[in-house]
């Protein structure tokens, strides 16, 4: 046996990976100069990034909050930096309030008085009140959004499509009250009426008495208790709604009532009822072939062509209206999409424990279904709430129609970068916010299969 | 011992249509068709009352009446003498074109942008999905005035290319005038030309289809499918020999040879864009409300196609590729003949969905003043007879033809690709 012994027989100490694969220097290494042609692209990014930032960042924050018109703006900027490349946020400041309000009065029973000159008696703008809805809506939303919020809550998410009407129009409190009185006999005659009447009996006696009571009696029942105890808020006309409010009252509107009925419609055309099936179907693919613009033309010029004669109700009802049945046939086919997903198995499951059809729907379909739907679901919200602009078209004042009003202004004409910046920034907002709720969902509901 | 007897005889009790799975079904359909019959009668019976309250019942024969309006961009010839139908047959005509202008660049755009975004270079990738979420959250109707407001702020006025010394000047070798009216490019002329064909006579969809162009697309067509047949004989002989032929020269002259020799034929060259006087003539001008549109549509829905297409890529499952690298096969054909046939399957289908929502989103050229179809009939027309029931009709029933050919279209296509499974 030779002495010379090349094994070694301990092993040696781990030494450090080597300083290129590592920290900062490895990942950039990896990620960004892994080869000539990533090399490349990176420093073609980079150049790319430097250009528009140097002009985007001065752009920005060298700017004018102080002037009263664009030209103002532009001897200000010369006179301080010498050219007029610069942001004129004089513009946001001027009509902020108008961006996000419209016309909406801010003292409703001083026609006269601006928020810069109250009346003597004023005592906080009226803007309060849209602000307090919009507080309130996250409110009701939050237990319906979020579980570890307090159940409790519900009741402001009950309550909320009776408040926030009189919120934002006014009057007295007491016809959205009797509005809700007359939902609460419909579900109260409905659910305890079962035992006397039976199922059928309970729903129509329900149907008749809520229909008798919202025509007939909450009306003179309203003026009655308005003339007792007056509640009341002065009363702002539809017409001077305008600005981001508008958007968002259409965009909520429209996303919380398409929502069930979007169901309602998904289930027709799913169903095995031959009639039921053909009406929705032909809803959903008539309303799904033309564009939103066309439908709300309709309810600009022909809606009320639909009506009895001698009605007239005004024009943001009917977009909300039109806005409302446009959703609903994308919603349906999204849920759509959610049913046909699920495997055979489990409605046959269902069915052979024994449930109804509406009971297997509650408790077994649906709940998966709109799992399934989420992404679908919140992308059909943000389209929704993105073509709230395009009534502006029609001539409602939305943040784009009033901008286009402001740009025609003699004051502003010409300006138009730091306008729609504003703009877009507050889509951005709701619509990227919505976006990132629905990931955070579709993690939570997460259940491990696919 | 027992005895059978016959089941009771069912007798028929008017409760068994409610309780009676059998005849429940046909009770809630019957109802179902009675409460719709009722709201439509309802709903046509007040139109009725109204329009004749009015004074204008529903008569389509305005139609043929002269619109009085100018189009300002057309393709077909047209003047304000011409009837409404003809105008809304060119607004028509501007609605495809934007939308197929529209979905050819979003498709580029977003099939680079969604291949970008799965990049390894991480700036790449995180720049591209600034674009997705920035266009994505962002109301198109708002691209589309800004696009319109950066056009015509920003851009110089056609008189600013006068003079000795000119405050701008045209791009691309003399040839490209970008003016804050629209943009001129040179367009392509034939000194040789074989005229035109007039189709429809002088009803309100005459048309005139220019032979040259009709020729050069015949000429191209049948050069590539000869290179089509040139590329099956190289793959037979390959299938049978295992050598392939060598054929991209072959097919480079079949495609180039025979219309180079067509455009020389018809005397092809270019007419470009000259100023005269206060504004520029020849070339093709598009106005800045086209263009605005075009662009903004088609930003807008690359950023939802690059969506789609990194989606397809990504459903691509790993071992796919790495099967097929383990055939042997190279890293192009891998892309061409394992990855792109399944991730097609996936990416097609909400694809054409997309064209149809760009084509459906052209209608808000009215905010632009671009006549498209809306603009025309929607708008124009509609506001000078006062036949908004007329109108309105018309316009959605052309939009659902629109929507039911591109829908026909891609139902084939999924009927075509569908997996044959279980």
């Amino acid at each position: 046996m030779s002495e010379h012994s090349f094994v070694r027989t301990e092993m040696l100490p781990e030494q450090a990976p080597p300083a290129t694969s590592i920290g900062v220097i490895g990942w950039m290494r990896e990620n960004l100069f892994s080869g000539w042609l990533n090399s490349t692209l990176t420093v073609l990014s980079i150049l790319f990034i430097y250009y528009v930032l140097s002009g985007v960042i001065p752009w920005t924050f060298q700017s004018v909050w102080n002037a009263g018109s664009l030209t103002e703006c532009r001897e200000i900027m010369n006179a301080t930096w010498g050219d007029t490349h610069h942001a004129c946020w004089a513009v946001i400041k001027d009509r902020w309030l108008q961006l996000l309000y419209g016309f909406y009065p801010p003292y409703p029973a001083y026609p006269s008085a601006t928020v810069s000159t109250p009346p003597p008696e004023g005592w906080l703008p009226s803007y309060f009140r849209p602000n307090l809805a919009l507080i309130l809506l996250f409110v009701a939303l939050a237990p319906v959004l979020f579980g570890r919020v307090p159940r409790q809550l519900l009741v402001v998410t009950a309550a909320y499509p009776f408040l926030m009407p009189w919120l934002l129009w006014g009057g007295t409190l007491w016809v959205p009250v009797m509005t809700a009185v007359g939902f609460a006999l419909l579900f109260g005659i409905a659910k305890y009426g079962q035992s006397t009447l039976g199922a059928l009996g309970s729903i129509i006696a329900a149907a008749v008495v809520a229909l008798v009571w919202w025509l007939f009696l909450s009306g003179p029942v309203a003026g009655l208790f308005a003339d007792i105890i007056p509640i009341r808020l002065p009363v702002v006309e539809s017409r001077a709604f305008g600005g981001f409010m508008l958007s968002i009252l259409i965009g909520v509107v429209a996303i919380g009532i398409s929502l069930p009925i979007g169901i309602v419609l998904a289930l027709g055309r799913q169903s095995d009822l031959m009639i039921v099936k053909t009406l929705c179907v032909g809803f959903i693919e008539f309303i799904r072939g033309v564009p939103l613009i066309t439908l709300l033309f309709v309810a600009s010029v022909l809606l009320n062509y639909f009506m009895p004669p001698g009605t007239n109700f005004d024009i943001i009802m009917r977009v909300m209206i039109m806005v409302t049945l446009f959703a609903s046939a994308y919603m349906a086919e999204v849920i759509r999409g959610g049913l046909a997903a699920l495997p055979k198995g489990q409605y046959e499951g269902a069915d052979s424990l024994g449930l109804n059809y509406w009971q297997a729907q509650r408790l077994i379909i649906m709940p998966q279904a709109l799992k399934i739907s989420i992404p679908g679901i919140v992308s059909t919200f943000i389209g929704v709430f993105k073509d709230t602009t395009l009534v502006s078209i029609i001539g409602l004042l939305d943040p784009i129609g009033l901008s286009q009003s402001i740009r025609a202004n003699q004051e502003w004409n010409g300006i138009y970068w730091e306008l729609f910046a504003f703009i877009a920034l507050l889509f951005f907002i709701c619509c990227f916010g919505m976006s990132r709720y629905s990931m955070w969902l579709e993690r939570k509901l997460q259940t491990g299969h696919r | 011992m027992t005895t059978y007897t016959d089941p009771p005889k069912e007798s028929f009790r008017l409760s068994m249509l409610l309780y009676d799975t059998r005849y429940r079904s046909m009770t809630i359909q019957i109802i179902a068709l009675m409460g719709f019959m009722l709201l439509a009668a309802w709903l046509i019976n007040n139109t009725i009352q109204n329009l004749a309250a009015l004074g204008k019942p529903i008569q389509f024969g305005f139609f043929t009446d002269a619109a009085g309006y100018d189009i300002n961009q057309h393709l077909l010839e047209y003047d304000n003498q011409d009837t409404h139908l003809r105008a809304s047959f060119i607004g028509l005509i501007n609605t495809l074109i934007v939308a197929a202008m529209g979905c050819v660049t979003a498709t580029i755009i977003g099939v680079m942008v969604g291949v970008l975004r799965l990049s390894r270079n991480w700036l790449v990738a995180k720049i591209m999905t600034v674009y997705v979420e920035m266009f994505r959250n962002i109301p198109v109707l708002l691209w589309i005035v800004l696009s319109m407001a950066i056009l015509i702020e920003s851009l110089p006025m056609p008189s600013a290319f006068r003079g000795e010394d000119p405050a701008a000047t045209m791009k691309i070798f003399d040839s490209v005038a970008l003016t804050n009216r629209g943009f001129y490019v040179p367009e392509p002329l034939f000194s040789r030309s074989l005229g035109d064909i007039h189709l429809f006579g002088q009803s309100s969809l005459r048309m005139d289809v220019s032979l040259d162009f009709l020729a050069f697309l015949i000429v191209l067509g049948l050069s590539i499918f000869a290179a089509r047949k040139v590329t099956a004989r190289a793959e037979a002989i390959q299938n049978a020999t295992g050598v392939r032929p060598t054929t991209w020269y072959i097919n480079l002259g079949i495609i180039v040879i025979p219309t180079m020799i067509l455009l020389i034929a018809l005397g092809f060259h270019l007419g470009y864009p000259e100023l005269k006087g206060f504004n520029f003539s020849g070339g093709i001008y598009m106005r800045n409300s086209l263009i605005a549109l075009w662009l903004a549509l088609s930003l807008y829905t690359a950023a939802f196609i690059a969506e789609i297409v990194r989606g397809g890529i990504l459903a691509i499952s790993h071992g796919q590729t790495e099967a097929a690298a383990a055939l042997g096969l190279r890293q192009g054909r891998i892309m061409r003949l394992v990855v792109l046939p399944q991730a097609l399957r996936v990416i097609v289908p909400p694809l054409i969905s997309q064209y149809l929502n760009l084509t459906k989103n052209s209608s808000l050229a009215i905010a632009v003043g671009y006549f498209d179809i809306t603009g025309t009939l929607g708008g124009v027309t509609m506001n000078q007879t006062g036949r908004e029931m007329e109108c309105m009709l018309f316009l959605m029933l052309i939009y659902l033809i629109i929507s039911l050919l591109i829908s026909g279209v891609m139902n084939l296509y999924n009927n075509r690709v569908k997996l044959v499974e279980r």
